[in-house]
């Protein structure tokens, strides 16, 4: 009897046992989850991710829940919608559904700059592979540079899914840090000259029929040429031909609101869920995070560069702050045009110039992606 | 990487041709256009 009891009384202290024992990997992550969570709440740096991240995280280090064990809470999710890659296109229909594109169907050639903000996907990838990453891994590393959250974690779940936290911590990180990073690049590149060049106001001149076809025309073009990427540009562009179309106001709303809100929650936990100590806290973790910040400055560089080179091509009529927009953070990366802006003239109005540079940056960045996966594709590294 | 950002930067170009070519072939109706006008003046109310 006595004997029983001890026994049970033994199983009731393992956890703090292993903790104090073997468990240091899982204080320290105990502790970074801590910090999620107090980015999250007290902070407001992207809380709708970055509080069920923190959350699961704090979980899945507490030692000998088994959480992410098979059968457990948060493998579940896991196995659920992230290692299928079901979250990230659910999400992306959420995101479609959200997204205005008209700003930028006013002004097309705008979306040439968002291809120039995915420069830094590109170079990073070269950085990571010179460092000795394998292939697959410098992928998922580079694609933090699409500035894309839901990309970032399609990418990586598929071919490195041992770096999914890293890459989706770092990617939401710097995503929520774009106010920070990115003006004193504008500055450096840019002359007081050009930081006011008027754009005018945007004119209304797209029909509701180029609206309507944009996103199937868009899908069926890309889909042809990058087909790896489908997936990706699909869910989107389903998202926003529902909003175009009119006639699915519930799905729509759906998408946008309930869908996306759940899929959220259960993305943020199962990301929290691979930040276990022992298999996080690595050097290449720390590699992660610092070849993301190059990736994002080097899309902002290239941003600005490709602005000056269109505003020295249409005479002066292309304000370069707007090519930093050309990224996917949306819509931050497109306020912090407008507010960087009007720093040096407070008539000035960028922001729907710079929201078409954004959308063309949420274009650029899937598509970036989905030429990456077919080169691989290509290659026969997938 | 250049067939990575020369791919993105050459698809990306096509796109804005289609949607320039889109606007072209289907363009603003004058009553679409006066009914947005109205609608950007707070007309209709």
């Amino acid at each position: 009897m006595t004997e029983s009891v001890l026994a049970a009384l033994s199983g009731l202290g393992q956890g703090l046992a292993f903790l104090f024992t073997q468990g240091l990997p899982n204080v320290v992550m105990l502790i970074v989850g801590g910090v999620l969570l107090y980015l999250g709440v007290k902070k407001e740096v992207e809380p709708l991710l970055l509080v069920p991240i923190g959350f699961g995280c704090v979980l899945v280090n507490i030692p000998l829940g088994d959480l992410m064990e098979q059968g457990g809470l948060l493998r579940t999710f896991y196995d659920m919608g992230i290692a299928n890659e079901l979250f990230p296109l659910l999400i992306f229909v959420g995101i479609g559904a959200m997204t205005d594109f008209g700003p930028l169907l006013e002004n097309p050639k705008i979306l040439l700059l968002g291809a120039a903000g995915q420069f830094g996907i590109f170079f990073t990838l070269l950085i990571a592979l010179a460092l000795g990453f394998p292939e697959l891994e410098a992928v998922s590393i580079a694609i933090i540079g699409a500035c894309d959250g839901p990309t970032a974690i399609y990418v990586t779940s598929q071919y490195a899914p041992q770096l999914l936290g890293a890459v989706s911590v770092a990617a939401y990180s710097y995503m929520s840090l774009v106010p920070i990073i990115q003006p004193p690049i504008m500055r450096v590149l840019t002359t007081p000259k050009e930081r006011v060049v008027k754009m005018g106001a945007v004119k209304r001149t797209v029909s509701s029929r180029t609206r309507l076809l944009f996103p199937i025309v868009v899908t069926f073009v890309t889909g042809l040429i990058a087909p790896k990427g489908l997936p990706l540009m699909g869910t989107i562009m389903l998202g926003n031909f529902m909003r175009e179309c009119g006639v699915v106001s519930r799905l729509t709303k759906a998408s946008e609101n309930e869908i996306a809100n759940i899929v959220t929650l259960f993305l943020g936990l199962a990301i929290g869920g691979t930040m276990e100590g022992h298999a996080f806290l690595k050097p290449q973790t720390l590699a992660i995070f610092a070849l993301g910040f190059v990736a994002i400055c080097m899309d902002t560089v290239a941003g600005v560069l490709f602005g000056k080179l269109m505003c020295a091509l249409t005479g002066g009529k292309v304000n370069p702050l707007i090519g930093s927009a050309g990224i996917s953070a949306y819509p931050m990366a497109a306020r912090v045009v407008q507010v960087q802006g009007q720093r040096y003239d407070k008539k000035n109005y960028l922001l729907m110039h710079a929201m078409g540079a954004n959308t063309g940056g949420q274009i650029g960045s899937v598509m970036a992606a989905a030429v990456m996966l077919s080169c691989l594709k290509g290659m026969g590294l997938i | 990487m250049i067939v990575g950002m020369g791919g993105t930067l050459v698809t990306l170009w096509i796109l804005s041709l289609v949607m320039n070519l889109l606007k072209k072939v289907f363009p603003l109706s004058e009553k679409e256009g006066s009914s947005k006008a109205a609608a950007s003046q707070g007309g209709g109310r």
